[in-house]
């Protein structure tokens, strides 16, 4: 039994699991606060920032890891500071492959996080108020637990899609077996080096993951029953 | 003479484009005052002023001798504090907690919700003089619209405030139940002893609970009408 969780398929998916849990709670807590701020609060910029924060689910993975390696890489402006500070290297680390995921997978988190805030009616927090709750009480016992079902469903998406996080992955993270390979790019570098019965693994490990994590994303989708 | 309202609000609201005034100014030593007029008039938004819920541009607000707002001497209480009870048109009764739980909402501070099972003695007595126990675990969705009301009057007196805002109390009603909670209302009112003000469009209301009517148009107050209670 011990062995045949040490065999290289698991190895990866635990990975990929660790990265993948890591980043969505990352996405959670910032999609959650992000998400509030762009639903309820009206400032200059606001759809802009909204914009620029929608732009990793458009633009091409590469695109996301090569701003990556400029901002967190050896040479970059975050990278180097962390370097010279903290003796900290990011890049080829699981930690890196952490940040690529949540970058790609925080849109899924926002939107369903801004649209579920947006769909409240804010008589339910004024209410509150009256009552002499403070704003922060509040946000935790009226907002959030209406707005649940649509931020639980957007982050179940964005634990799937960093599940399969690729391109930005490799590029800041690369693929070291038991370190930084996830699933998606052991099943690549599996195909590549032609070994078809572990990439046959991968490949069903990976979609029955994705596929379950998809129907509870469904099961949780909002408007099915408003009031639940 | 004792006044339990003086308003002197101001306020100019804009929204698409468009401008609108709100001036409201009254006093009244009654205990109960109807707001009458058309809607867009600016009753809700002089009630959220009230309330906290809305800051006017300047003003004052006193309630049942407590300066709520004044903007010259720089006093603006936030909502939380302003004690007062406010029951929206249609309840806004939080539809993820039960009727205990809604009731008790206002008498637990901090960042819990009461758990469902909550008890306590504030609870138990609006429960009571409701008749809701029978209903205590249930769901806003699952109750009448009474119901709904005497749950939404519950949670905003349970935590003792001291004045009492009622927008359009009885819209949601039908007819029958309309005249039975009025008189449940009325009869409320005088045993606690604690200024109202009430909206409404419905000239059965101003029958009912107006020793003090004002009428309202385009921002402003312009009529006051005294009966003899």
């Amino acid at each position: 039994m011990e062995q045949f969780f040490a065999e290289p398929a698991w190895v990866a998916l635990r990975l990929s699991l660790k990265v993948a849990v890591w980043a969505t709670l990352i996405d959670l807590v910032l999609g959650v606060g992000l998400g509030y701020l762009l639903a309820r609060k009206r400032f200059p910029g606001r759809e802009l920032l909204d914009a620029v924060l929608t732009l990793p689910m458009v633009m091409p993975p590469t695109v996301l890891g090569y701003y990556m390696l400029v901002i967190i890489g050896r040479n970059g402006v975050v990278g180097e500071w962390l370097q010279r500070h903290f003796g900290i290297n990011l890049i080829f680390t699981w930690q890196a492959a952490v940040i690529a995921a949540a970058v790609v997978a925080f849109p899924l988190v926002l939107k369903g996080a801004r649209a579920a805030f947006e769909s409240i009616d804010t008589q339910y927090e004024q209410a509150a108020r009256v009552l002499g709750v403070s704003s922060f009480g509040v946000f935790l016992r009226v907002t959030l637990p209406l707005a649940w079902r649509g931020v639980l469903g957007g982050t179940l998406l964005a634990f799937a899609r960093s599940m399969g996080e690729f391109g930005a992955t490799l590029m800041v993270a690369g693929s070291i077996p038991g370190k930084t390979q996830t699933l998606s790019i052991a099943v690549y570098e599996a195909v590549q080096a032609g070994q078809d019965d572990h990439a046959n693994l991968l490949v069903i490990i990976t979609s029955v993951v994705c596929v379950t994590v998809l129907v509870a994303a469904n099961k949780l989708t909002p408007n099915r029953n408003p009031l639940a | 003479m004792n006044m339990q309202f003086n308003v002197d609000i101001h306020k100019i609201l804009r929204s698409d484009g468009r401008e609108f005034t709100l001036h409201a100014r009254f006093a009244s030593a009654s205990q109960r005052v109807v707001v009458f007029g058309p809607s867009g008039a600016g009753k809700s938004q002089m009630m959220k002023a009230m309330a906290g819920l809305m800051t006017p541009d300047s003003g004052r607000i006193e309630l049942a001798g407590r300066c709520l707002l004044d903007s010259a001497a720089g006093i603006n209480l936030p909502a939380q504090q302003r004690k007062v009870a406010y029951l929206f048109q249609d309840y806004a009764l939080f539809p993820h907690l039960n009727v205990r739980q809604n009731i008790g909402f206002g008498l637990q501070r901090g960042w819990r919700n009461p758990l469902t099972r909550v008890e306590g003695e504030a609870i138990r007595y609006w429960m009571e003089a409701f008749e809701l126990d029978h209903v205590a675990d249930q769901f806003p969705h699952q109750l009448s619209g009474g119901q709904r009301q005497r749950v939404a009057l519950a949670r905003a007196l349970a935590p003792q405030p001291q004045a009492l805002l009622l927008d359009e109390p009885f819209a949601a009603l039908d007819p029958g139940l309309r005249e039975r909670m009025r008189a449940e209302l009325g009869a409320l009112q005088r045993r606690l002893e604690i200024p109202m003000l009430m909206i409404t469009h419905d000239p059965e209301d101003v029958r009912a609970f107006g020793d003090h009517v004002l009428r309202m148009e385009n921002g402003s107050i312009v009529r006051v009408e005294e009966n003899a209670a």
